[in-house]
């Protein structure tokens, strides 16, 4: 990741948006996965990704969680780069110190769940608050007991992952997310591995989340449907930039560009 | 050549005396092994990458020599370099690095078998690295490190009628030295037999039983 000498230092306010990409790129080797992309998820907004296999949907998410380092761009969170950090008047690779005092604002859900298996369902959501937050450990049942709640889980809070069905242990994994008060959540396909009857029971948490707190989200979806109900912008990502954007009505009904009509059809004719 | 009960009771004390430096010389063998292997499976992971291969190196070498040869090395050898050890010292510190090798191995597998998700889901949490180590990713390869670890606890104490070679008095040396006494060697060798089963049946069962112990904890 070269040093990023065009950059702002921190972003303006007001109106700043809450993640921004600037000019974002990703390679492996000859493989260009994100192709510098400018993107902003404005504070509060609800934001669905989809597009075709390989066009660097999980890449974003996964740069944005910083479990993969960009190699081009600047990542700006709440105005203050996440990538880079601040070295005299130029932004420098952001080391792992730095990334800790940042990472805390975003929170992530997997498509495998990821689940540590040798904790219940309560330690699971109690671990990041106590270990990391510094909460003491009444503090932090207090807070996981009540998104258990949320979820709907409180009467499992004491089971081992290996004893709740996929549904569940997404539910769990939604909770422990939040438990870190994070100003940004991710979710990546995190209905692909599930049951078809239990999926229903993992968006309605998502919708929840839309309703009733004002959470930054980003979503990695290929339920269309389910993008198209709760979304305030839907992303069509191909090659690794975003071919078409707009509200979901719109995108769904009148999609603009070829590829973004083609991938639709596409996927009508598969269900 | 008959069996001679009498002269069975009069050497089972001596033997299980002997038995006793056995089981300390496995024991403390055993902690230095586990201590040094973790240490050389941990600066292999995260050391830098001249530091990981000479570790390698280290480990391959003492995978691919006999332990004896390690055995003579640290204790006629070494003092040429004026590291002067007791045959205790030696002996204890070769086995210990011996099996720090191997286990080592252990430990660097069941550290590879925990899924990646588990130590991406740590970093989503920002988790610092010694918790994502010593509360997540430490635990679940304890369990599958177990068996490993349970295996190579039994062959060190099978190991180590070798350091009786530089006069530790553990077994084979308690048991040779009566042999050569009385000239009789069927009464103290078969009892050396008898007691490395009784030593290494249980340990087997216990580790299996621990295994088992930790997974219901862990809830695996
Ligand atoms: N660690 C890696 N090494 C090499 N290539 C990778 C790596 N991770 C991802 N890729 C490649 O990058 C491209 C984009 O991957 P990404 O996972 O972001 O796609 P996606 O849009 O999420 O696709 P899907 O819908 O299948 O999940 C793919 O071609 C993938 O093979
Ligand atoms: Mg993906």
């Amino acid at each position: 990741m070269a040093s990023a000498h065009n950059f702002p230092m921190q972003l303006p306010e007001p109106n700043r948006p809450m993640v921004r990409f600037m000019n974002v790129s990703k390679s492996y080797g000859a493989l260009t996965v994100i192709n510098n992309l400018n993107f902003e998820v404005a504070e509060g907004e609800m934001v669905s990704i989809i597009g075709p296999s390989g066009s660097g949907k999980t890449t974003v998410l996964r740069a944005l969680m910083t479990l993969e380092a960009i190699n081009e761009g600047v990542i700006y969170v709440d105005g203050k780069p996440l990538t880079h950090m601040p070295k005299g008047d130029k932004l420098i690779p952001a080391n792992e110190k730095y990334l800790r005092g940042m990472r805390s604002s975003i929170g992530m859900c997997f498509q495998h769940f990821n689940l540590f298996p040798h904790m219940t369902a309560l330690q699971n959501c109690m671990e990041g608050p106590v270990q990391v937050l510094g909460l003491s450990k009444s503090e932090a049942r207090v807070r996981a007991e009540e998104l258990l709640e949320m979820v709907g889980l409180i009467d499992k809070k004491d089971q081992h992952p290996s004893r709740l069905s996929g549904g569940q242990q997404q539910r769990v994994a939604i909770a422990r997310a939040l438990a870190m008060r994070p100003k940004v959540m991710l979710f990546d396909e995190v209905t692909s591995a599930l049951d078809p009857e239990v999926i229903g029971e993992v968006t309605n948490v998502i919708r929840k989340l839309v309703r009733e707190y004002r959470l930054t989200m980003l979503m990695v979806t290929h339920q269309m449907g389910f993008a198209r109900d709760i979304s305030d912008r839907v992303c069509f990502f191909y090659g690794g930039k975003i071919e078409e954007q707009g509200p979901p009505q719109e995108l769904f009904t009148r999609p603009q560009r070829e590829r973004t009509r083609q991938f639709l059809s596409a996927i009508k004719e598969a269900i | 050549m008959e069996w001679k009960w009498g002269f069975t009771w009069e050497i089972l004390p001596s033997l299980l005396w002997a038995t006793k430096n056995t089981i300390l010389a496995t024991i403390a063998g055993y902690i230095l092994a586990m201590i040094g292997g973790l240490v050389f499976a941990l600066m292999q992971r995260t050391g830098s990458k001249l530091l990981g291969s000479i570790i390698r190196e280290f480990i391959d070498i003492v995978r691919s020599t006999p332990l004896l040869l390690q055995i003579f090395f640290l204790y006629y050898v070494a003092p040429e370099f004026g590291l002067r050890l007791s045959p205790w010292v030696a002996g204890i510190s070769t086995l210990g690095l011996h099996y720090s090798a191997y286990l080592s191995e252990v430990y660097r597998s069941s550290l590879d078998a925990v899924p990646r998700g588990q130590w991406e889901a740590c970093r989503a949490l920002n988790l610092s690295s010694r918790d994502t180590y010593i509360r997540i990713v430490i635990p679940q390869a304890l369990a599958t490190a177990l068996p490993g670890m349970g295996n190579y606890l039994v062959s060190m104490l099978k190991d180590t009628p070798m350091l009786s070679v530089i006069g530790v008095a553990e077994l084979m040396l308690t048991a040779n030295a009566i042999g050569s006494e009385h000239y009789r060697y069927l009464e103290p060798f078969t009892l050396v037999g008898i007691i490395f089963l009784l030593l290494s049946l249980p340990a087997a069962s216990l580790v299996k039983l621990l295994e088992n112990r930790l997974k219901t904890v862990l809830g695996l």
